[in-house]
Formats: C-alpha cells, sequence, structure tokens
C-alpha cells in the first residue's frame, strides 16, 4: 500500500513542478514576445520609427509591380508591404534567388528619410512547396489542386 | 541471472528485462530493416524523381533529409522526457536505459538538421545562419543534448563508484523538454526568417508529389531511430549485467 502512496506522491509532484516549469516558460517566452522578433514589420516601422541611422531589420512581402533598376543598373528599389503598411527600399548588390515580387524579403540596414536603405537582403519563403508544372496552371486549375491537398 | 537481480524484482510485466530482450531481439533488426528501405527509397524518390519546385528549383530536395532529421531531433527529445517521467514517478529501470539510449540518437538528428538546414538557407534565403527564433531555439536544443548525454555519463560513472542514484539526469531530461514547445511555437510567436509550418494536424502546403516521399521517408528514419535506441538500450543492458556480475565475482 505504501509503495503505491509513495508512487502517487512522486506523480503529483511531478505535475506540480511541471506546471511550474511549462508556466515559467511560457512567461519567458511571452516576455521575450518582442525582443525575440528577428525583423519589424512595415506597420512597425511606420508606428514606431527606429531613429534614423539606426542598424534594424525590415520583413515583410515585396509589393507587385514595385522593383525597379536604377539608371546605375545596380541599385534597386521596391516596396515592402505587411498588408497595412508599406516602406520603400534601396539596396545596391546581389539579391538571393528567392527575391521576388510577391515573396518574402527580410532587408537588413538602416532609415534614411522615409526610406529604408538595406546593407543586404535575405529571401523569405512562405511554406509552400509547389512543383514548377503547377506554377503554369491556370488559377483556376491551382486552386483545385490546392483545395485537394487542404 | 538477470531476472534475479534484486535491481528487477518487483516490477510490472515491461520492466522485465529479460522480456524486453526477447522483445528487442527482433523487433531491432525489424525495425531497421525496414527503416533503410523505407529511407532509402523516399530519399531516392525525393533526390532523383520528384520535379524541382517552382521558386527553389532543385534545392527543394534538401527537405527530404532535413524535415525527417528535424522530427527526429525533437522526438528524441520526447522520448527522453517521457521516459524520464516513468523513471521519476514509477522508479522504471528500463525507463532509464530508454531515456539514456535516445540521447545520442536524438543528438545527431539535431546536428543533421542544423547541417543540413544551414546548406540549404545558403542558396534560398541567401544566408548560413541567422539567429531568429527557430535556428537559435533548435542550436539550443543541440546544446541540451550534449549537456544531457555529459550528465548521464557522469551519473553513470557516480552509480557505478556506488553514488547515489541518477535522478538528476531524468530532472534535466524533463526540464529541457520546455524547449520542444518553444522550437514549434518560435515561428508562430516571433518573426523569423524561418517559414512557418508545412503541415499542421491534417493540412499540409507541401503539395502531395513532395509530401509522399517526404512522410514515407521520415516514417523510414524513425524506423531506424527506434532500431538504434532499441540496439542501444541492448548494449546498455548488457554493460549493467557485466558488471553486475564483476561485482559478485569480486565479493565472492
Amino acid at each position: 500500500m505504501s509503495a503505491i502512496k509513495a508512487k502517487h506522491q512522486r506523480l503529483v509532484l511531478l505535475v506540480i513542478a511541471l506546471a511550474a516549469l511549462i508556466g515559467a516558460g511560457l512567461l519567458a517566452a511571452w516576455a521575450l514576445s518582442k525582443q525575440a522578433s528577428y525583423f519589424y514589420v512595415p506597420s512597425d516601422l511606420v508606428a514606431h520609427p527606429p531613429e534614423q541611422g539606426r542598424a534594424v531589420r525590415l520583413g515583410g512581402m515585396v509589393q507587385r509591380g514595385s522593383i525597379k533598376t536604377m539608371p546605375d543598373g545596380v541599385t534597386i528599389t521596391f516596396v515592402v508591404g505587411d498588408g497595412k503598411a508599406t516602406v520603400p527600399v534601396r539596396y545596391a548588390g546581389i539579391t538571393p534567388d528567392l527575391f521576388v515580387e510577391g515573396s518574402g524579403v527580410v532587408a537588413e540596414g538602416r532609415m534614411e528619410g522615409t526610406t529604408f536603405v538595406a546593407d543586404n537582403l535575405l529571401a523569405k519563403h512562405d511554406e509552400k512547396y509547389v512543383p514548377r508544372e503547377m506554377k503554369d496552371m491556370t488559377q483556376a486549375q491551382a486552386k483545385a489542386v490546392v483545395a485537394e491537398t487542404k | 541471472m538477470v531476472e534475479k537481480d534484486p535491481k528487477f524484482k518487483n516490477m510490472h510485466g515491461f520492466a522485465n528485462p529479460a522480456r524486453f530482450l526477447r522483445l528487442a531481439r527482433w523487433l531491432m533488426p525489424l525495425l531497421l530493416g525496414v527503416g533503410l528501405v523505407l529511407a532509402f527509397g523516399a530519399l531516392a524518390w525525393g533526390l532523383l524523381m520528384v520535379p524541382p519546385d517552382r521558386l527553389m528549383g532543385q534545392t527543394v530536395r534538401i527537405l527530404f533529409i532535413h524535415v525527417p532529421c528535424a522530427w527526429l531531433g525533437m522526438a528524441g527529445w520526447s522520448t527522453i522526457a517521457v521516459s524520464s517521467l516513468v523513471e521519476l514517478v514509477w522508479r522504471h529501470p528500463l525507463a532509464a536505459i530508454a531515456a539514456r539510449a535516445a540521447a545520442v540518437p536524438g543528438a545527431v538528428f539535431t546536428a543533421l538538421c542544423l547541417i543540413t538546414g544551414s546548406i540549404w538557407a545558403r542558396p534560398t534565403w541567401g544566408t548560413w545562419w541567422v539567429w531568429d527564433g527557430r535556428l537559435t531555439s533548435y542550436l539550443i536544443l543541440l546544446f541540451l543534448y550534449f549537456g544531457y548525454i555529459a550528465l548521464a555519463g557522469a551519473a553513470q560513472r557516480d552509480a557505478a563508484a556506488g553514488g547515489g542514484a541518477s535522478r538528476v539526469t531524468a530532472v534535466f531530461g524533463m526540464v529541457g523538454a520546455i524547449n520542444i514547445p518553444i522550437i514549434n511555437r518560435s515561428v508562430v510567436w516571433w518573426n523569423s526568417l524561418h517559414q512557418p509550418a508545412s503541415i499542421t494536424l491534417g493540412k499540409s502546403s507541401i503539395d502531395p508529389t513532395f509530401l509522399w516521399p517526404l512522410l514515407i521517408g521520415a516514417l523510414g528514419f524513425s524506423c531506424i531511430f527506434g532500431g538504434v535506441v532499441l540496439a542501444r538500450m541492448r548494449t546498455l543492458l548488457a554493460d549493467i549485467q557485466a558488471e553486475a556480475r564483476l561485482r559478485r565475482k569480486a565479493m565472492a
């Protein structure tokens, strides 16, 4: 009998300890909620602009039709948006392969005036993996295929 | 013999190492065989046969190694945590052995996940490494494994020298498990360069063309993992037996 009791006691103690532990972990993660983010989204930058020249990262979607090459041939400008706000970005250098309009980007750089001047671009792709053939389907076809996978 | 070892007395069915060893003797080669066939089949399928991805092109093939490794790195620590709980509450001797046996294969898969992820990140994201939430929490998982392996080794030497039981290892195994939900949620809680989950309960953003070889590969790698854990458990049990025998000889 006493062996069963000890077993239950250990179980209860352990459950309490685990609950405390998970609580502590969640609290820590919640406290980190802003600090641990890898980049600001455009609405953050617009609402709380960082000091000029301070190194920050900006992440969002490259707006369709916004990538333009400057006359010097190296510098590009584009607009990053998150559905609520947009920030114009300027960048001179080689872009990653996955840097395309309508896809995600993380730009490292700083604000100069209202323009974000990037030193480095990282491509942020979405969680979808689709073969190349499907890309050339009509939208209705692609929709049907995507609906099938859901 | 083992059955008469006082350490294993008064334990219920599955705790009986003789019964476990009988089970492991045929289950281990079965898991390893099935796992190797499935994993190599799925890898051949994924590496040679599936079409390239719309954006990533050929680099999408790393998916078929990276994702099973990521899954098993986390499954490995979950094994440690559950076994540690069983060890602490029910004082189950096989649970302690299972937890220790899962550590090294778990660490290997975690390291493979980080390495393949880094190789994949260079052509797709344009960087080898960033300190975003997902990558950082996964690197912490690798360090937790290193800590666990070192601690388990020290506790084993301590126990062999007649020291106290190795409860510390089990406690560490359970405390470390807090990192698993953090890894899982990291892409939701924090803006990260790593994309959110592609496969969530019952849903997949991965086209079936890629999904099938991926799932079969994950199953195959999991079987290999299970087989390796069983093999390591047999080794650890044999070690314990040999040591007990040596001690008895020394006493006689």
